[in-house]
């Protein structure tokens, strides 16, 4: 099963005078079960792009084949891809809207037709999931701190029981803690259940860490597609883009340049260490 | 010369049960003392619901203090009829850059600060340049607001407050919604206007990376203030900072690790250049 993406283009405004093409022949694909990043500045057009994954917004031409079938093909079934392909949009707890955590998470569910019993068993396993232990349940989710708020509606998401995740950055806004828990408990699920997750961010540490694949948008074309050793192994073409490489990598790249040879492919902390010990010969 | 100072600070607010009685008071800042001196560059660190932000408001009489005092520019902020004075003295960048901007061209934008406060219409004009070449934005005065990126659009909201020449600009999370090189033209826009012409800052954030340049750093947790120093001191104690939710730059974080494995390199590394410096030695 993929998620796949051919030749979309999209323009907004088609045959007005504000007409502006915000993606240009895209072609990528998803394979189940994998951990993708999209990266690219503010306006670059990942936004709309992911909003074309799960069929919210129609592309002016180019296909999206969800599990084998083109999702634009007369009578797509567009309930069920909405279902299986899950959307977390930028600030979700703006979207909370019942009275207690519990029901909230049951609205997805309950409009997929369950039984109340199985809707609140998904929506019990989801919060669980998020790390939204049983004694918030029958509280109001607007007495809940922002991080948890935001795990609640990532749990309305997961409680229809996607195929994958979209996130469209979850951890904006949040403290050091609230984005390690999201992001941990995100990485969690995509190891135990295989979770497709794509993670789109800001932060070049958050992707170094937590992601397989990255690809990079840069004016509504797609720029780069690799590991993310590969992909910021081209930093300064990144830092065109009005990207960067993750601090790591720039520290690499600084002890090489005084001789230290060190591989400047390495993106993480616990990668570097291992690295530098390596290099000095103090290897453990 | 002191810009601001809150001694024994404050607030609290009435918590409602369902039916909107009020069942209790919450106490969002508790006694908390901060000083900034004109120029000085002071960051304000804290997870989510620490109480950075409610501080930050009462730095502008957007709120006023249960008990304890505030006062900006020497202007105690309880001081209602010089409530104008004090938000000239003291203006606030905001987290999401589209809920700041409110004309539908750059420049008018600019210039509703000053036209609020009575600023006679020739000068505007000026104060309207002076804000843009403050943060780079000449170009694009005629541009509308949402043709920008969120960087640019941050920096407009800057410019707004160049333009009433305050003496200090507080930026509340101003960097959260923005991409890498947003948030880094933000960060030294901010900064130069800090060097070059004196303006105190106040910088609220969750990027411990942006404010390892400041004059001083203050931790709130539960609405006290319960760390307080130069980048140095507060980052290197990493273990705190993680008990309180928070954390070091990744470059405080290698160093610590590598210390840890038993490499002689020192606590409270900021900087790239110190961390090379430091594994050159070993060599």
């Amino acid at each position: 099963m993929s998620l796949e993406v051919r030749n979309l283009n999209y323009v907004y405004g088609l045959g007005t005078p504000m007409e502006k093409k915000a993606l240009t022949d895209i072609s990528f694909s998803i394979p189940k079960g994998q951990f993708l990043g999209i990266i690219g500045h503010t306006g670059s057009g990942k936004s709309t792009l992911i909003q074309h994954l799960n069929g919210l917004i129609r592309a002016t031409s180019g296909e999206i084949i969800y599990d084998g079938r083109n999702i634009y093909e007369k009578d797509y079934p567009m309930k069920e891809l909405r279902q299986k392909v899950g959307l977390v949009f930028q600030y979700p707890e703006y979207q909370l809207f019942e009275e207690t955590v519990m029901k909230d998470v049951c609205f997805g569910p309950l409009n997929q037709g369950l039984s109340k019993e199985e809707c609140e068993k998904r929506a019990a396993e989801a919060l669980l999931m998020t790390g939204i232990s049983e004694k918030y349940w029958k509280k109001s989710p607007f007495e809940l701190s922002g991080g948890q708020k935001r795990r609640v509606a990532i749990a309305g998401v997961l409680a229809m029981q996607p195929d994958y995740l979209i996130l469209d950055e979850p951890t904006a806004g949040l403290d050091p803690r609230g984005r390690d828990d999201i992001l941990g408990q995100i990485r969690e699920l995509h190891e135990k259940s295989g979770l497709g997750v794509v993670l789109v961010s800001h932060s070049m540490d958050d992707i170094a860490e937590y992601v397989e694949r990255v690809i990079v948008i840069d004016s509504g074309k797609l720029r780069q597609d690799g590991t993310p050793r590969e992909v910021f192994r081209h930093y300064k073409e990144l830092e065109e883009y009005g990207l960067s490489a993750p601090q790591i990598t720039y520290i690499m790249h600084s002890l090489r340049d005084k001789g230290i040879m060190v591989d400047t492919e390495i993106t993480r902390v616990d990668e570097a260490c291992e690295e530098i010990l390596r290099v000095l010969g103090r290897k453990e | 010369m002191e810009m601001i100072k809150t001694s024994s600070l404050t607030y609290e607010y009435p918590v409602r049960d369902e039916e909107g009685e009020i069942k209790g008071t919450f106490r969002a800042i508790d006694g908390v003392e901060i000083n900034a001196k004109t120029g000085d560059f002071i960051a304000i660190l804290g997870h989510n619901g620490s109480g950075k932000s409610t501080l930050a408001k009462h730095l502008n009489a957007l709120l006023l203090p249960t008990e304890g005092t505030v006062t900006v520019n020497g202007i105690d902020t309880r001081d209602g009829k010089r409530i104008w004075d004090i938000r000239q003295s003291a203006g606030m960048v905001f987290q999401n850059p589209d809920n700041q901007i409110i004309a539908s061209v750059v420049e008018e934008d600019v210039a509703f600060g000053p036209e609020n406060i009575g600023i006679p219409t020739e000068k505007i004009w000026e104060r309207v340049d002076e804000g843009l070449d403050a943060v780079g934005m000449q170009e694009y005065r005629t541009a509308s607001p949402n043709h920008l990126s969120g960087g640019q659009k941050q920096r407009v909201a800057i410019a707004g407050v160049v333009a009433i020449h305050p003496k200090c600009i507080i930026m509340d999370e101003s960097t959260a919604m923005l991409d890498p090189l947003g948030r880094q033209e933000v960060l030294n826009t901010v900064r130069r206007l800090n060097r070059e012409e004196n303006m105190t800052v106040i910088w609220i954030t969750h990027y411990m990376e942006e404010v390892t340049d400041a004059d001083c750093i203050f931790v709130m947790n539960e609405g006290k203030v319960v760390m307080q120093g130069t980048p140095r001191e507060v980052f290197s104690r990493a273990e705190e900072l993680e008990k309180l939710k928070l954390d070091v730059p990744q470059v405080t974080r290698l160093a610590d690790r590598l210390r840890k494995k038993g490499l002689d390199i020192p606590k409270g590394i900021l900087h790239m250049e110190e961390l090379t410096e430091a594994i050159c030695r070993l060599k």
